[in-house]
Parts: C-alpha cells; sequence; structure tokens
C-alpha cells in the first residue's frame, strides 16, 4: 500500500466533476425526464392499517376520459415475495399506505382524480401498532403464517426472528463486578428523509424491451427486482441511474418501477411516476422503532465484567428488522469475555422498513452507550478513559465472533482526548455526552472499465450511483494510480448495459471496492501501455517502468528515447495495436471496520424543553481519506441526521395506524438555524485490503450521535430520559415529572 | 486443524454444535467437509459471512485457509 | 375549465404559457418551461428545494400559482450563472464541497443569492436564520453556511 507521503493527488479537495451540473440545475434527478407521449402515474393507497381486501375494480377509473391504464394485483404474477407484496398489496394491506392499485392518465391531476373512481372492497382488521401489543399474549397476528424462527411446531407469531450472541458467562461476569448499571430505551421509528421523493419513469417497446429511468442508490438491484416482481427476465430491462437526490438506504429496494413499467404496457406509453412527500412518509423508508434493555457491570478501576442486551425491533408489516447487525454492532466497541444479546424481529402493521444509514446500529448503540455512560458516572470515571480501559483493538475478538484486524477506535478515543474541544471545560450551564460509534461496512461487487480518448484524457465507466461525490474520489484514485492530473479524468456512472454488474451504492461500500475496480482497471492500462512503449523502443515490456504519469526505460535499460505519455501513447496506437482501454472487476473482501467518538455540548431550557446544541465534534477513522471534504461531510451529515433523531423525528401514530405527521412540518428534520457548526477530525488507520487503505465513511457517523445526544441531556438536566426524540413536550413532562 | 466456530442462527443446522476442528486448507475444502457432516448446511452457508482470522468475506469461495486459523460464520452485513 | 394565458418574465427572458388556473408556478417552470433545475422536495413550502425569486423576493415556487407570475419577473437556479461563468456562490458550494447529493442545491443558491443581495456581510446566524427554509439531509449544513460565508467575503472583496 501506498504510504501517506507519497501522494500526490489522494487527499487534495479538488472540485467534484458532476460540480457544475449541480449547482446550475442542469443534473437531471429522478422526476427530471420528460419522453414525448409522456403520461402521468399514481397510486391508491391503503387507508386502513390492516384489513383483507375483497376485491379491487378499477373499471370505473378506466373508463375516464384521458385514463389509459389502471393495475392491481391481479395484474402481476401471484407468485411472489414480500418486497413483491410489498409493491403491491395481495390478500391483505399490511399499513396505512399500502398501494393497493395504479392508474396513469394524461395528466398527474386526472391520474390522481381517477384513483377515487377505484372500488375497493375491505374487511377491516385490528392493527398491530408496537413491541407491547405484538408480542402481548394474544395478540392480532399481522401475518398469520408467521412462526418465529420458521418453526412451524410452534403457534403462529408476530416474533419472526430471535437471534442471540453469547460469550462467557454473563452471570458470573456480572457477580464479580463492583457496580451494575442498566436501562430500559425506546427509540422512535425514523425516515431516511431524503429531500427527493422516489422517482421513475418506464418505458416498454412493441418487441417488450423496458427501460426504466430512475432516481436509485443500486440501478442493477432495479433491474432485478423489477424483473422478479414483473415475472419476466432481467435481459428484458435496461434502467439507467438518473442523479439521486439522497437515499441514505431508503432507496435500495423498487416501489415504483414495476408499476410505472405495467402501466406502460397496458397504455402503450412511458409512465412517469413521482411520489409526493406524504406518501413518502406512508409507505417508504423508515427504520426500525426499538424498544431495548442493556445492563452493564464493572469492576472498581473500569474493568467490565459483564454486559447483556435485550433488543427489540419493529420490523413493519414484513420481516427483516435490521436486528441482526443491531446485536452485532451494540458492544462491538469493548473487549469483552462475558456477555449475551437477544434480538427480537416483530411485526407491525406499519410500513416495512429499509436500511438506513448502518441499519439496526443507531438503536442498539444508544442503549448500550447510555448505560456506559452511566456507569462511568457511577464510578466517578471519565466516559473517554472508561471507553480505553475496554476499548476493542486490533486482536480483539470482536462480540459477534472474529478477531478485529487493524482498526481505528483506539486512536479516536486519544485523538478525542487530546482535542481542544474536549479539553475545554463545559460551558456554563450545558451538559456534555460523548458515545462511541461503529459500523462493520461491506466491500462485495463492482466493475470498472477505464477509456482512453485520443488525446489520453481518461473516462472512466462505472456503476455505483454517486450518492455523495463518489465519482471525485474515482477520480482522485485513478489520477493517483495512472500518475496524471485529475482534471483529465471523468467519471460516468453508467447504464445497466454499458458497464460491468456493480452491486448497490449503499454500505458504505463505493469507494472501498468500486475504487479497488477502478484503482485496478488504471492498473491494466498501466500494463497495457508499458507494452505499446515497449513495442515503439524495441525492447521488452518487462524492460519498461510507468514513472509519473509516463512509460520510461527501467534504470540500465539501455533505450535512448524520451519518455511517452498516455497521450503520446495515444496519438500512434493505431501502430502498436489499436485503442486502449482498462477493465476490472471485483468481489471486494475485508472492508475494515469503522468506528468513532463523537461528543456534544448542548443546553436544556428547563422552561420550554428545548435543547439548544451548542457545539458537536466527531472522530472516525476513516482508514485513508480519499477527498477529505467529502469524508468530513458524511460525518457532518450524519451527525446532524442523529441529532434530528434524538432531538425530534418520530412517527407519530393514531389509534388506527395512521401517521399523523407526514409532512416535513411536522416531521420535523434539522434545519440550518437548529444546528452549530461541526467540527471533524480524520484518524487514518489504513485498511490493508484497499490499496490506498480505504475504509468506508458513510454509516458509521450516525451510529454515536443518539446515544452522545441522550448522554448530553443526561448531564445537563441531572437524570436520565430514556425515551427519544428528546422533543420539547418530552423533555417538559420528564423535568416537571422530576421536579415533582 | 482449523477452529470453526458457528453463530446461535446456524446451531439449528449442526445439530446444536457451536463449535468444531476441522482438517481443511481452503475454503472450498472445509464447505465439502461440513456439508459430509451436516448435508444440507452448504445452502445455508453460501448465504452466510465468514471470518478467516479475522478478515471478513461475504463471499470466500476462493480463500485459502493457513492451518491453525480461526473461522467465524456469522450474519451477512448489507447496509444503507 | 379553460387555460389560463400568462405572460412572464423567466430569468430576464419574456415566456407566455397556457396554464391550468390550479397548477403552481413549480409545476409551469418544470413541466411547461423545461427549467427542470427547480426541485420538488415537497410541494408543501417545507423543502426550499422549489425556491426562486418573484420579483426579486424569494419565494417556494410550489406555493404560487402560476398565474400569480403574470407581469412578474421569475429567477431560478438557470439564470444565476451568467454567459463569464458561475456565480460566486456557485463555484464556492464546489470548491467547499457544500453539496453531496445536490437535489437540494439550487434552491439553497437561490436563496443564498437573495440573502447576499439584501445583506452583504452576514454573520454566521444570519446566514444560518435566511436558510432555515431549506432542507438539506446530507451536509449537516456546515460546508453551507461556509460557502454562503466565503461567497460573501469573496463579493465584498470585488465590490
Amino acid at each position: 500500500m501506498a504510504e501517506a507521503h507519497d501522494l500526490k493527488v489522494i487527499g487534495t479537495r479538488p472540485v467534484r466533476p458532476d460540480g457544475v451540473e449541480k449547482v446550475t440545475g442542469r443534473a437531471n434527478f429522478g422526476a427530471d425526464l420528460y419522453l414525448p407521449g409522456m403520461i402521468h402515474g399514481k397510486v391508491l393507497r391503503s387507508p386502513y392499517a390492516h384489513a383483507r381486501i375483497k376485491s379491487v375494480d378499477v373499471s370505473g377509473a378506466l373508463a375516464m376520459e384521458g385514463v389509459l391504464a389502471a393495475v392491481s394485483r391481479s395484474d402481476f404474477p401471484e407468485e411472489t415475495d414480500d418486497l413483491g407484496q410489498n409493491v403491491i398489496a395481495r390478500d391483505k394491506v399490511l399499513y396505512h399506505g399500502h398501494a393497493v392499485a395504479a392508474v396513469a392518465a394524461s395528466t398527474p391531476l386526472l391520474a390522481e382524480q381517477a384513483l377515487d373512481a377505484i372500488k375497493v372492497d375491505y374487511d377491516v382488521l385490528e392493527p398491530v401498532l408496537s413491541i407491547d401489543q405484538a408480542i402481548a399474549d394474544g395478540a392480532t397476528l399481522v401475518n398469520e403464517q408467521m412462526h418465529t424462527n420458521g418453526d412451524a411446531s410452534q403457534p403462529a407469531s408476530n416474533i419472526a426472528a430471535i437471534t442471540k450472541f453469547e460469550r462467557g458467562d454473563a452471570e458470573k461476569g456480572f457477580a464479580e463486578a463492583d457496580v451494575v448499571v442498566e436501562g430500559e430505551f425506546r427509540v422512535p421509528m425514523a425516515h431516511q428523509g431524503y429531500i427527493e421523493p422516489h422517482a421513475c419513469t418506464a418505458t416498454i417497446n412493441e418487441e417488450g424491451k423496458i427501460t426504466v429511468w430512475c432516481s436509485t442508490q443500486g440501478h442493477f438491484d432495479v433491474r432485478t427486482q423489477t424483473a422478479a416482481i414483473l415475472g419476466t427476465s432481467i435481459s428484458k430491462i435496461k434502467v439507467i441511474a438518473s442523479e439521486i437526490g439522497g437515499g441514505f438506504g431508503g432507496k435500495l429496494s423498487v416501489y415504483l418501477e414495476p408499476l410505472a413499467v405495467k402501466l406502460s404496457e397496458l397504455s402503450n406509453r412511458p409512465v412517469r411516476m413521482v411520489m409526493n412527500r406524504e406518501e413518502v412518509f406512508r409507505a417508504t423508508g423508515p427504520t426500525s422503532a426499538t424498544w431495548c434493555k442493556a445492563k452493564v457491570g464493572a469492576k472498581k478501576d473500569g474493568t467490565i465484567t459483564a454486559a447483556t442486551a435485550w433488543l427489540s425491533y419493529e420490523a413493519g408489516a414484513f420481516p427483516g428488522a435490521p436486528v441482526g447487525p443491531g446485536c452485532m454492532s451494540v458492544l462491538a466497541p469493548y473487549d469483552l469475555e462475558n456477555f449475551s444479546i437477544e434480538g427480537l424481529d416483530v411485526l407491525v402493521n406499519k410500513p416495512k422498513v429499509a436500511a438506513y444509514r448502518a441499519p439496526g446500529a443507531p438503536q442498539a448503540m444508544h442503549a448500550m452507550e447510555c448505560v456506559i455512560d452511566d456507569l462511568a458516572r457511577e464510578l466517578g470515571m471519565d466516559p473517554i478513559d472508561l471507553r480505553l480501559k475496554n476499548a476493542a483493538d486490533e486482536g480483539t475478538q470482536a462480540p459477534y465472533g472474529p478477531k478485529f484486524p487493524a482498526i481505528g477506535l483506539k486512536a479516536c478515543l486519544e485523538a478525542a482526548k487530546a482535542h481542544p474541544n474536549y479539553t475545554a471545560p463545559v460551558p456554563e450551564g450545558c451538559g456534555r455526552g460523548v458515545a462511541c460509534g461503529f459500523w462493520f461496512n461491506i466491500g462485495m461487487q463492482s466493475s470498472a472499465e477505464v477509456l482512453i480518448r485520443e488525446d489520453g484524457t481518461v473516462i472512466i465507466n462505472e456503476g455505483s450511483p454517486d450518492i455523495g461525490g463518489s465519482r471525485a474520489s474515482m477520480c482522485l484514485m485513478a489520477a493517483e494510480t495512472l500518475g496524471i492530473p485529475y482534471d483529465r479524468i471523468n467519471a460516468h456512472v453508467a447504464d445497466t448495459e454499458s458497464t460491468g454488474y456493480c452491486n448497490m451504492t449503499g454500505g458504505s461500500r463505493t469507494t472501498f471496492a468500486t475504487g479497488m475496480a477502478v484503482v485496478q482497471a488504471c492498473e491494466d492500462i498501466i500494463a497495457q501501455c508499458k507494452e505499446r512503449a515497449a513495442m515503439t523502443w524495441d525492447i521488452d515490456a518487462d524492460q519498461v517502468d510507468w514513472d509519473d504519469g509516463q512509460a520510461v526505460p527501467k534504470p540500465g535499460v539501455n533505450a535512448d528515447v524520451d519518455p511517452l505519455s498516455l497521450a503520446d501513447i495515444a496519438k500512434t496506437w493505431g501502430r502498436t495495436g489499436g485503442p486502449i482501454l482498462g477493465r476490472a472487476s471485483v468481489n471486494a473482501q475485508g472492508a475494515g471496520a469503522g468506528f468513532s467518538v463523537n461528543w456534544t455540548d448542548l443546553a436544556v431550557d428547563r422552561e420550554t424543553g428545548k435543547v439548544d446544541v451548542k457545539a458537536y465534534t466527531a472522530i472516525q477513522d476513516a482508514g485513508r481519506a480519499i477527498h477529505p471534504a467529502y469524508v468530513e461531510g458524511q460525518m457532518q451529515g450524519g451527525a446532524a441526521q442523529g441529532l434530528g433523531w434524538a432531538l425530534n423525528e418520530e412517527y407519530i401514530y393514531d389509534d388506527n395506524g395512521v401517521m399523523e405527521n407526514a409532512g416535513f412540518l411536522d416531521y420535523r428534520v434539522p434545519v440550518a438555524s437548529d444546528l452549530p457548526m461541526i467540527d471533524t477530525q480524520i484518524v487514518e488507520v489504513p485498511n490493508p485490503t484497499h490499496p490506498y487503505g480505504v475504509r468506508g465513511v458513510g454509516e458509521t457517523p450516525i451510529t454515536a450521535p443518539l446515544a452522545a445526544t441522550s448522554n448530553a441531556v443526561r448531564d445537563a438536566l441531572g437524570f436520565r430520559v430514556s425515551e427519544l426524540p428528546m422533543s420539547p413536550p418530552r423533555l417538559l413532562e420528564a423535568i416537571d415529572s422530576q421536579e415533582g | 486443524m482449523i477452529k470453526v466456530v458457528f453463530p446461535d442462527h446456524l446451531m439449528p443446522n449442526t445439530e446444536g454444535v457451536r463449535e468444531t476442528e476441522v482438517d481443511c486448507d481452503s475454503y472450498r475444502s472445509l464447505v465439502r467437509e461440513l456439508e459430509k457432516r451436516w448435508p444440507g448446511i452448504e445452502d445455508v452457508l453460501a448465504k452466510t459471512a465468514v471470518a478467516i482470522n479475522g478478515q471478513i468475506y461475504q463471499d470466500a469461495w476462493l480463500e485459502t485457509i493457513e492451518p491453525s486459523s480461526e473461522v467465524f460464520f456469522m450474519h451477512r452485513i448489507e447496509g444503507g | 375549465m379553460s387555460k389560463l394565458h400568462v405572460t412572464t418574465s423567466v430569468n430576464g427572458q419574456p415566456e407566455e404559457v397556457l396554464c391550468e388556473p390550479h397548477q403552481s408556478l413549480l409545476d409551469v417552470l418544470r413541466d411547461e418551461l423545461g427549467l427542470t433545475g427547480t426541485k420538488e422536495g415537497c410541494s408543501t413550502g417545507d423543502c426550499g428545494a422549489c425556491s426562486v425569486t418573484l420579483d426579486g423576493r424569494l419565494v417556494c415556487s410550489c406555493l404560487v400559482l402560476a398565474a400569480e407570475a403574470e407581469g412578474k419577473e421569475v429567477g431560478t437556479i438557470e439564470g444565476v450563472a451568467n454567459p463569464d461563468g458561475l456565480h460566486v456562490l456557485q463555484q464556492k458550494f464546489l470548491e467547499h464541497a457544500a453539496l453531496q447529493c445536490g437535489i437540494c442545491t439550487p434552491g439553497f443558491i437561490v436563496a443564498a443569492k437573495v440573502l447576499l443581495e439584501r445583506d452583504p456581510n452576514p454573520d454566521e446566524t444570519t446566514i444560518r436564520y435566511w436558510l432555515a427554509g431549506n432542507l438539506c439531509r446530507c451536509t449537516g449544513y456546515d460546508k453551507i453556511i461556509r460557502a454562503v460565508q466565503d461567497a460573501a467575503t469573496e463579493l465584498a472583496h470585488e465590490a
């Protein structure tokens, strides 16, 4: 791996290649495509949280002038998986907002009006709206066929799965402890809150060839999912990823695309579908509401002797809450001999949860990091010292099994201890809270093709939708590898028929895995350039070096020639075998775990319950920051999302399972005036599996803020508030009840 | 011999065995040996991540395994 | 229902459009005039992605009826850069990496431009409150605020 001091381009902060398009309004996002003859699709959504569908009749809509197509469950193959049942309801609607039918009409307004002409006959059932209700004896079943862990010998249950992780003997560990602390915490359902609603346009031609333009984190996944739901072959579908206006995990699954394709097929027109914000809240996204219990015991010197966690996650209407990663991350920062973790995946009549930035980790780590903070208080230890005393390091056996390779947790903790924002005293009237963050990060499959123009400039083709500046990091890694200036390279997110297969932009994998493919494709270019130079010079290819963007004879090789740049080689490539293109594909392993330490200083207004965040600092191990400004941006953005979740954001449901705050006015994400500057420090403990040492950085930033904020409120108030969000009414209620 | 550890959710496939030892030199030979002991487990392992001496693989099919390695099967991680 | 004939000016160019009485200025800009740089994030005036100016005043175009643009000057993101190149704000957003996904960026730039026209030297708090009607979910606002501060400094130098 290249050492930091050898790097010329990596670590600089150039303007992103797609930047001008995005600051001038030229960039095309999901809803920005216009096709001749295009019509508009809208979805009819369930008014009930739980009901059996007796019949759906779309004939009234089809009879309206200007309505060109209408679809319901009978238009899709009966055999389908959970995703298919989420895209269009089958025998039951499972949450308020579940799609039941869709129409396409000449204008969006007409399509909206046509929804009123669709007749649906429901048999309304009692909704299951919380974990407490779902796991109670005699609970109504969301899915009558669901048995815990698939064990059909047991009665059907709303608990889809129970997961356990254990090591050593927790009870013995607690017996050895001098201090035992425990707590019980609730974190609400929250939405990813991307500013761009889901949008797509689909068209199908006379031979059944389908083209879909859409805003997605993974256009290859859109192809797979859409083909499966329509019962067609992926070879019939081309997916073009538009620019994407935020995703955070919420744009990994299809919602509209199969409906748009079917409507296009029936109308013989291109069909555009765009959700409104209310639909985005009611029918997409959210992550699990959770109910977690955590307990930890330690010796007087701070050595943790045992820990337990009970983690219960709402999955929404289909199994698949991210409780597995919750269990695996809850104790990841610590070196422990005795622990026991149990996780429950619980069905409720709410939208099917989707991945949200480090899915499952923020909720679980909130519980444990709060209890660790209480332990530090009990022991009279600095919260960073307590964590340093027990911190996982290279060789520590992670709670989820394997031994950690090189990780940056201790480096982050030490950087925090020395940071001026930490050594400064807590401001008058404020509380300070610290927490650790963690995410696994993943690799998976990516492809890249590197094309050379006749003038020696470079085009990178790859398949990872650019959600936050990844084109810039691809160009930086290519510039470093090829030894040419950054501005001679452009990166292009190619469609499913113009580049090799690529997994989604998610799991913090893009700069790591797609970056690895880009570096290898550039190495392929270099190998070919050396051969072309050797041919030009009449020497052997192994007598050629690639140095600073040029082919040169190796030292000692008797060749009295001028170096050949990429442009020189391109100029005469007709003589040496034709155009040059490089390619590589990887199934990248060894993504390298990401750790962070965050703290915040905040004040609570005891009259109003409002929290004023005065300062926030995030420190994170990035392995190596390719474009440090975009790494900082991930850290700052994750902090803001975490603060929003901790302080304001929540789904509020009425007794019928209808979300009462399905808009940005009432589901209040942080605005500029809510936040201070967010200070960042990037720690670099290189990941040995990546050619430049990259670790994923996108998800770790949201794993510490919930607990850091909770711990700061605890410090400010003098007592703990265990239910998020710590919104003004909830804090006021807590303050009033404390003050009696 | 290498040490192989299964997580809770795989123990129904191993007759409740959490930890075992296998003589093998590659991931492929490991899976073949486990399939011999517990028929059907290969399909389950295909959907499972694995850590070999701490390095996590979503798919370790091409990996060699040094003697005295530790192999942990684990949930596959996805992400947002 | 018959369509309305609206005569307006967009980024200094006269425009005539036929629109439905219910159509928002946002819909007409995007669907009739093809100016898709103005984005729709909520259509309830809460996110600011559709920020434009109407006779120099910052508005959410989703809350303005197209018919209200009759005889007025509309300014959109497409009119911010000039023939010489990017506006200072656009340049500073790029230099500071003040965008990640970029969907909110047009709205922020239109809003920040109106701020700097009214108050060439705003402090951080003023910038934060002026931009409080524009949601960004990616950046945590830090780099956006710094880009606007830097643009203000540069514009003051140029003046």
